[in-house]
């Protein structure tokens, strides 16, 4: 039997760093990225840092390319035909597209979607799928991982006593958190949230956005979010998108207290969007 | 009554009028075969009916067990036969076909089920049969034969219901699967596939509902032996068959019989069904 720790190696290279996120060392890179849907340019020469273990947040209008971006660093654009990439995408200072298998970039950078996607199994084999896609076998690491999971997902008190239940049966909010629990269960490096609150009730949304905070600690967070507020709340960084350009990118503070662009201001003042 | 109003009203009629049209017939056929049915079953005696080995009507004998077991045997090998062939070319079809290979398969699939049983059994009798004849032992009329060409008839049934299943289970469950780093191959057999699990079985039991009321195909290549066969090389009769063997000639008590036998058939066919029925709410309620 295999350990996931052989077979999942934490990388501590650390790439060098860069303009527009200049702070801490860079976790993932994106430079000079193109991309088209068909005919249609949905990112225009795009190039971002997102610095190991903090929160970045990507803000913008709907249709601004944000989640197109999102759905760029672990390779979900693949599944979208006709989609074309060019530039370059690393994940510490190793090609994405090209250096890193395609399974592998999805274990190491993790995904929680927009609307919860447990699978219609129990809510243990639903944490248990991704480590014995990974060729966990053994139960008692298995058990050691679904727990750990849970509990690093803030749910494990509500449903210990249920682990053989449907997850269909839980609510949105832990539908949502267990989601979240599934997708640290590979042990992933970065956490990609794509509006992962915006399905839920405000009660779910304040846990949700208190986990992400614990979870930064740990993980390098990147999220798409169309509330500004949870923005300011939990991301350390920000960078703002508007028709497939990504128009400023900073500190979180200083992009909505002192935006540079005026585009920025108009957005972050709430005079469009 | 305005003209909307009388419109409406008799919109309504005309398919109050249509639908009673299939509960009627449903409810005539039901109590021919009942009325003519259970008076043959009351004079042979229920358990020699169900139960009696031999069938021989010139000397009275009216035991069918031979015939519900060849029913179920062939039933069971057409399930061996084609329900795999059919998952696996549904589960092809849904997810991994390209479109140039779906644009084959696809109508050819729909052909399959447009074949008059007939042609099939035609095909039974001049390929299969043949094969089975020199190449294994016994005449080739026989259990296999029936099975394997049986297994062929039920795959549209299959594929199209399990096709189907599949092809509603919800994008996001496969984006979920893919973003953890699974496979295709492993998203779709281990997510997708247990997550339409109840729209596949549906698609089974009824193709288990059309090979047990298949007849003309069965009667062609099974040799029609009253008796329950020692081997799949053996020959077998099926329920349908004793019926449509036999019926042209058929007078007094041994027409009872032959019309008692659709009435256990007609049992067996409403238990798939509840079956059906009750796998479909299953998957509905999850």
């Amino acid at each position: 039997m295999i350990g996931v720790e052989e077979l999942l190696p934490v990388s501590e290279e650390i790439g060098g760093l860069s303009a527009p996120l200049e702070e801490g060392p860079a976790k993932m890179r994106v430079k000079d990225l193109d991309l088209h849907y068909g005919s249609f340019h949905a990112l225009k020469n795009v190039s971002l840092t997102f610095p190991k273990n903090e929160v970045t947040a990507l803000i913008g209008p709907s249709g601004c390319g944000k989640s197109t971006l999102l759905k760029t660093l672990n390779r979900m654009n693949d599944l979208v035909e006709g989609c074309r990439i060019d530039g370059t995408i690393e994940l510490d200072g190793e090609n994405a597209y090209t250096d890193i298998g395609v399974n592998d970039l999805r274990r190491r950078v993790g995904m929680v979607f927009q609307q919860p996607n447990p699978f219609p199994m129990s809510i243990y084999d639903n944490i248990a799928f991704g480590p014995r896609t990974h060729g966990v076998k053994g139960k008692e690491e298995l058990d050691a991982i679904v727990e750990q999971s849970l509990r690093d997902a803030a749910i494990w008190e509500e449903v210990k006593d249920r682990l053989k239940e449907s997850a269909l049966g839980l609510s949105g909010g832990q539908q949502q958190r267990l989601c979240i629990a599934r997708a640290l269960a590979v042990r992933p490096e970065v956490l990609l949230l794509d509006e992962s609150t915006s399905a839920l009730d405000p009660i779910s949304t304040a846990k949700i956005e208190e986990l992400v905070g614990e979870l930064a600690s740990k993980y390098t967070v990147i999220m798409v979010t169309h509330n500004m507020l949870q923005a300011i709340r939990i991301s350390t960084k920000t960078a703002f998108f508007l028709l497939g350009e990504m128009v400023e990118a900073g500190d979180t503070d200083a992009l909505f207290t002192h935006p540079k662009d005026s585009r920025t201001a108009d957005y972050v003042s709430g005079r469009f969007g | 009554m305005s003209k909307s109003k009388f419109k409406e009203t008799a919109a309504r009629v005309l398919f109050a009028i249509a639908a009673a049209i299939s509960i009627l017939a449903v409810a005539l056929i039901c109590l021919f075969l009942f009325v003519n049915g259970l008076p043959a079953m009351d004079e042979i005696g229920l358990t020699a009916f169900l139960f009696g080995t031999t069938w021989k009507p010139v000397s009275g004998m009216y035991g069918i067990f031979p015939m519900i077991m060849g029913s179920i045997y062939v039933t069971a090998g057409a399930i061996i036969v084609g329900v795999p062939a059919g998952i696996l070319t549904a589960i092809f079809l849904s997810r991994f076909a390209g479109k140039k290979a779906a644009s084959v398969l696809r109508p050819g699939v729909e052909l399959l089920a447009g074949i008059p049983s007939v042609v099939y059994g035609f095909f039974g009798l001049m390929v299969i049969v043949p094969f089975i004849r020199t190449t294994m032992p016994g005449r080739g009329f026989s259990l296999l034969a029936a099975a394997v060409l049986l297994g062929i008839m039920i795959l549209p049934t299959v594929i199209t219901v399990a096709k189907n299943a599949l092809d509603a289970v919800p994008k996001s469950y496969y984006e979920g699967a893919v973003a953890l780093g699974a496979t295709h191959e492993r998203a779709v057999f281990n997510v997708l596939v247990p997550a339409a699990f109840s729209g596949i079985m549906a698609g089974v039991v009824l193709g288990v509902g059309r090979a047990i009321g298949e007849t003309m195909a069965v009667v062609m290549v099974a040799g029609n032996q009253p008796v329950i066969p020692n081997s799949i090389f053996d020959g077998v009769r099926t329920m349908t068959a004793n019926i449509v063997l036999e019926m042209g000639y058929a007078a007094d008590l041994h027409r009872g019989a032959l019309i008692a036998t659709g009435v256990v058939l007609f049992v067996f066919v409403m238990l798939i069904s509840l079956l059906f029925g009750a796998i479909k709410k299953r998957g509905e309620a999850q």
